[in-house]
């Protein structure tokens, strides 16, 4: 039988769990809008709003910028998008979705510090879209950490 | 109800991402022209093959002698352009290499040999309309060449290539072709347009275009 002290703190872990995931979700359409201009930049070639840095052309048209042929900006819009799906069932009490979420970002935050590494170490030039994507990785990774994924003490819905 | 309603907010986020992405692609995808492009004119008096746009067998040609770099002529590429689409298989566009001196345009001479080196894989107008529309951001570049590379692999160019050709004989040659024709033609400036070989005066407009591509449409009056 549940206390009211036990009710009280389910409930209020209920409420953080909302909020965070509602934030999740804002985060990974910033990320999804950012992820579709990339995209249309590697379809297009237009690359005028990167301000026609040295950094953003080299990392857009280098050969890393494309795997087997199809640009990397559209992993990142189904990556984005994935996370922002699940992010919602989850905020609507789906525990499983909390789980796929945070699979989904770990995915994206292992292939961020991967290009990352290539933008630093390999093309030593950096762009700024490309750096805007990874801040949002790592702020969804950090939600992830703070407290998103299912407790092993919490049921499948 | 509430059991839809993740799904439908999941949904309608889809098909708003999906929407923006199209219209953003939509508004930024280069004008695909309905005219073939990059044929190669027949070689003319004293004059290489140049890169051409339009029919071959059209009534008015007009003649660019541009400079990447130079930025009334990055202005007068958008109109250009509008005018081909205007007048369709009436106007043919040729554009010769006229890079200023490197005292007065820094990376012209650069940018005439990455347009050429792309043109050596089929893409010189492609790198051409690039060139003039990120011209604010090359321009100003310590590094230009590192942009120009970038601009290759952003049209999906092979990149050793283009570097090897950038520094190769035949770009150089190709620039220096068009140069000799300006230099005999009396070009000094840029842009400097000929529409059926008669000079457009300075400075060059976009309705002092269309009026001279109009009157050279007009049926000369016999004498």
């Amino acid at each position: 039988m549940k206390t009211e002290a036990n009710s009280q703190t389910e409930g209020a872990g209920s409420r953080a769990r909302t909020v965070l995931t509602t934030v999740a979700a804002f985060i990974s359409l910033a990320g999804l809008a950012d992820a579709i201009y990339l995209s249309v930049v590697a379809m297009t070639g237009e690359a005028a709003a990167c301000g026609g840095s040295a950094g953003c052309f080299e990392v857009l048209g280098s050969p890393y910028a494309r795997i087997a042929g199809v640009p990397v900006a559209f992993l990142g819009v189904w990556g984005y998008f994935a996370a922002f799906a699940f992010a919602i069932f989850a905020g609507f009490g789906y525990k499983r979705a909390l789980g796929l979420f945070a699979l989904t970002v770990g995915a994206m935050f292992a292939m961020t510090l991967w290009l990352l590494y290539v933008q630093a170490f390999v093309l030593h030039a950096f762009c700024r879209y490309c750096l805007f994507s990874a801040a949002f990785t790592f702020l969804l990774a950090g939600l992830v950490v703070a407290g998103l994924p299912p407790r092993a003490s919490e049921g499948e819905e | 109800m509430k059991r839809y309603l993740p799904l439908s907010i999941v949904a309608a986020a889809g098909l708003l991402a999906l929407g923006a992405g199209t219209m953003l692609y939509q508004a930024k995808r280069p004008i695909v022209l309905s005219i073939p492009r990059n044929s190669i004119a027949p070689e003319t008096a004293g004059a290489e093959p140049v890169h051409v746009r339009g029919e071959v067998n059209a009534p008015v040609t007009l003649e660019e002698f541009g400079d990447f770099q130079c930025p009334p002529c990055g202005k007068l590429a958008g109109p250009t352009k509008q005018l081909e689409e205007a007048y369709g298989s009436q106007l043919r566009v040729i554009f010769r290499q006229f890079p200023l001196p490197v005292k007065v345009h820094a990376h012209a001479q650069e940018a005439a040999l990455a347009s050429e080196a792309a043109g050596l894989q089929g893409c010189f107008w492609e790198m051409h309309d690039l060139l003039y529309r990120e011209q604010d951001g090359w321009s100003k570049a310590a590094d230009a060449r590192a942009l120009f590379r970038g601009y290759a692999g952003m049209l999906g160019l092979d990149l050793d290539r283009f570097e090897k050709d950038m520094d190769g004989s035949e770009a150089r040659e190709r620039v220096a072709s068009d140069q000799k024709r300006g230099d005999a033609l009396g070009v000094h400036s840029t842009p400097t347009v000929f529409i059926n070989d008669r000079q457009i005066p300075a400075p060059v407009a976009v309705a002092g275009l269309r009026s001279a591509i109009n009157a050279a449409l007009k049926p000369q009056p016999p004498r």
